[in-house]
């Protein structure tokens, strides 16, 4: 059930120069969030600026009631809740959106994110590990070296952790995707899960339809209540007429869809 | 202490309603506050046949306010009647219709379905900016206006509530062009017609180029066309444009507002309108009001 409370910051954490990591007295929310859910996060009590920030949750403690967010610090919004700090209590709603990752006994998955995107799966990751007998491959693409983060937690939840640097400047030079692609030829996954920058989202959802193999994506797009009131964050239905096209809303039908339903 | 207001024959417990467009059919709010607390609900545009509406992206943040360019998405009157009316109607709150259309006949058919259904009246929207035919088209003149409402006034029995766009030069001219058709309200402002640009990209960040500002960037112009239309019009008038606390509620009371919506507000916090109630009655007994009808239209100008 969706709830609005003020949530007690109990841990803040730099994990790089604009990445924090906030973990919150969420109990509520803890309790009914599941993968891929996020939270509209007010950085602040005042009208400027005026929208709550969707942002993804990273991690659900459920029996101690905490969930962990992480975000980058991108404008005016993001610099303000960088500046919180712990004992401070946050106007948070969650858990949003009704589209999640699907939790389910699988034979083996594949799990792909880049940068930023790859803090919803970690969730996923854990809770396939923690309840299911799956086995779970997880690729993780970042720019450049030091832009790795979470390596150590990804290893943690997945039987196997295959890291990208599109520089080569750590582990694997190149995309994750393409490894995802190599090693999936070998041995078939039941599910591709994914989450991360446009263009490597649209590479594994075009990969997947090829072959056939069932996908789940998360997507983002601009949202003002992250409630499904505003009918804001739009994306396109599979296969709508151009003249006459067809939406979901992220925040509603999503963030997560099977990636036969989104046009991206 | 009287909190009740009678807008146009609609009598609500109190002068807050919450905008279309910003609450859905409820639904979803519901969840998280007492929506029996709210004098109305107006409900999200709502027209004839279901409408797809714009290409994202469809909103943009600007300072202290937001751009949308929804482009009236909605599931079309039937489906409203058979899914969200019985919904809404579990609630103790009056519920207002906002009805838009593309033409005339087009307004006129949907208020014909909308005469038949349980609801407590109709706000007709000819004032949304972000579908090219019908609606703003219609707002923006006495003749506009009048004629539209005329033909909707022939085949509705219910309040009639016209809204209108500030994107006039005289929003004195529309608001008698509803009047002098027999509308029983005005509601004003609709969003105001505005554009952003992003700087790297040279391109406008909304899809649809231009979109309709709101929030509290707009209060001020919300209450000077509220004062404005209050001394050109008898009938009374359903204040909005930027709202978020009580006291922005009491300062559209003073311009002349019956009623009003808390519309971005909503966005800001869930809650936005049942503090507001909280607020007006703090305001009321701090100032020794009996009765909030008092303070309608009481501004005292310089």
């Amino acid at each position: 059930m969706k709830v609005n409370i003020q949530a007690k910051i109990i841990k803040k954490e730099k994990l790089l120069n604009d990445l924090y990591k906030f973990s919150v007295e969420a109990k509520e929310i803890a309790e009914s969030a599941k993968p891929g859910n996020f939270i509209e996060v007010r950085v602040q009590n005042s009208i400027e600026p005026l929208l709550r920030r969707p942002i993804s949750i990273y991690n659900i403690e459920k029996e101690q009631g905490i969930i962990e967010f992480i975000f980058q610090v991108k404008g005016k919004g993001t610099n303000i809740l960088a500046q919180r700090e712990v004992g401070e209590e946050l106007d948070i709603i969650g858990p949003l959106g009704y589209g999640t990752f699907t939790i389910k006994n699988y034979n083996k998955v594949a799990i792909i994110g880049g940068g930023i995107g790859t803090f919803p799966l970690y969730e996923l990751a854990k809770e396939l590990k923690q309840t299911t007998n799956t086995k779970v491959d997880t690729y993780i693409g970042f720019r450049t070296k030091e832009l790795v983060v979470l390596e150590k937690e990804f290893e943690q939840v997945s039987d196997n952790l295959i890291i990208t640097t599109d520089d080569g400047s750590y582990k694997t030079k190149g995309f994750a995707i393409n490894e995802l692609k190599q090693n999936v030829e070998k041995e078939p996954v039941d599910m591709i899960f994914a989450c991360g920058p446009l263009p490597m989202l649209k590479a594994v959802q075009s990969y997947a339809i090829e072959k056939n193999i069932p996908c789940q994506i998360s997507l983002e797009e601009k949202m003002a209540c992250g409630l499904g009131v505003c009918l804001g964050c739009a994306v396109k239905t599979k296969n709508s007429p151009q003249d006459q096209p067809q939406y979901w809303h992220v925040c509603k039908a999503g963030p997560v869809f099977d990636a036969t339903d989104v046009e991206i | 202490m009287n909190l009740e207001v009678n807008l146009a024959g609609i009598k609500m417990k109190n002068p807050v309603t919450v905008a279309s467009g910003t609450f859905g059919y409820g639904r979803e709010y519901s969840e998280l506050i007492d929506i029996s607390k709210l004098g109305a609900i107006v409900t999200k545009g709502t027209s004839l046949k279901p409408k797809a509406g714009n290409k994202p992206p469809r909103v943009y943040e600007t300072t202290a306010g937001m751009l949308n360019s929804i482009g009236l998405q909605n599931p079309g009157v039937e489906y409203f009647a058979q899914n969200d009316l019985p919904f809404l109607r579990k609630f103790d709150t009056k519920i207002i219709v906002n009805a838009c259309g593309s033409t005339q006949e087009e307004y006129v058919e949907l208020c014909k379905i909308l005469n038949t259904l349980d609801i407590d009246g109709v706000e007709l929207n000819l004032s949304c900016p972000n579908v090219k035919a019908g609606c703003m088209a219609f707002g923006t003149t006495y003749e506009g206006v009048k004629q539209i409402t005329s033909s909707v006034r022939k085949v509705l029995d219910k309040p009639l509530i016209v809204k209108l766009t500030p994107n006039v030069t005289n929003i004195q001219e529309p608001a008698k062009g509803a009047e002098d058709a027999g509308a029983d309200a005005i509601s004003l402002i609709n969003t105001l017609l505005g554009m952003s640009i992003d700087i790297n990209t040279r391109r406008p960040h909304l899809a649809n180029n231009m979109g309709g500002l709101s929030g509290p960037a707009i209060k001020p112009v919300g209450v000077r066309m509220v004062y404005q239309a209050h001394n050109a019009v008898k009938i009374p008038i359903l204040g909005l444009g930027g709202i978020v606390t009580g006291n922005d509620v009491i300062e559209y009371m003073l311009a002349g507002a019956t009623a009003i919506s808390i519309g971005t507000g909503n966005f800001i916090s869930p809650d936005t309108s049942i503090k507001a109630i909280e607020q007006i009655e703090e305001y009321m007994r701090k100032n020794k009001i009996e009765d909030i009808n008092e303070i309608i239209g009481k501004v005292q100008m310089n």
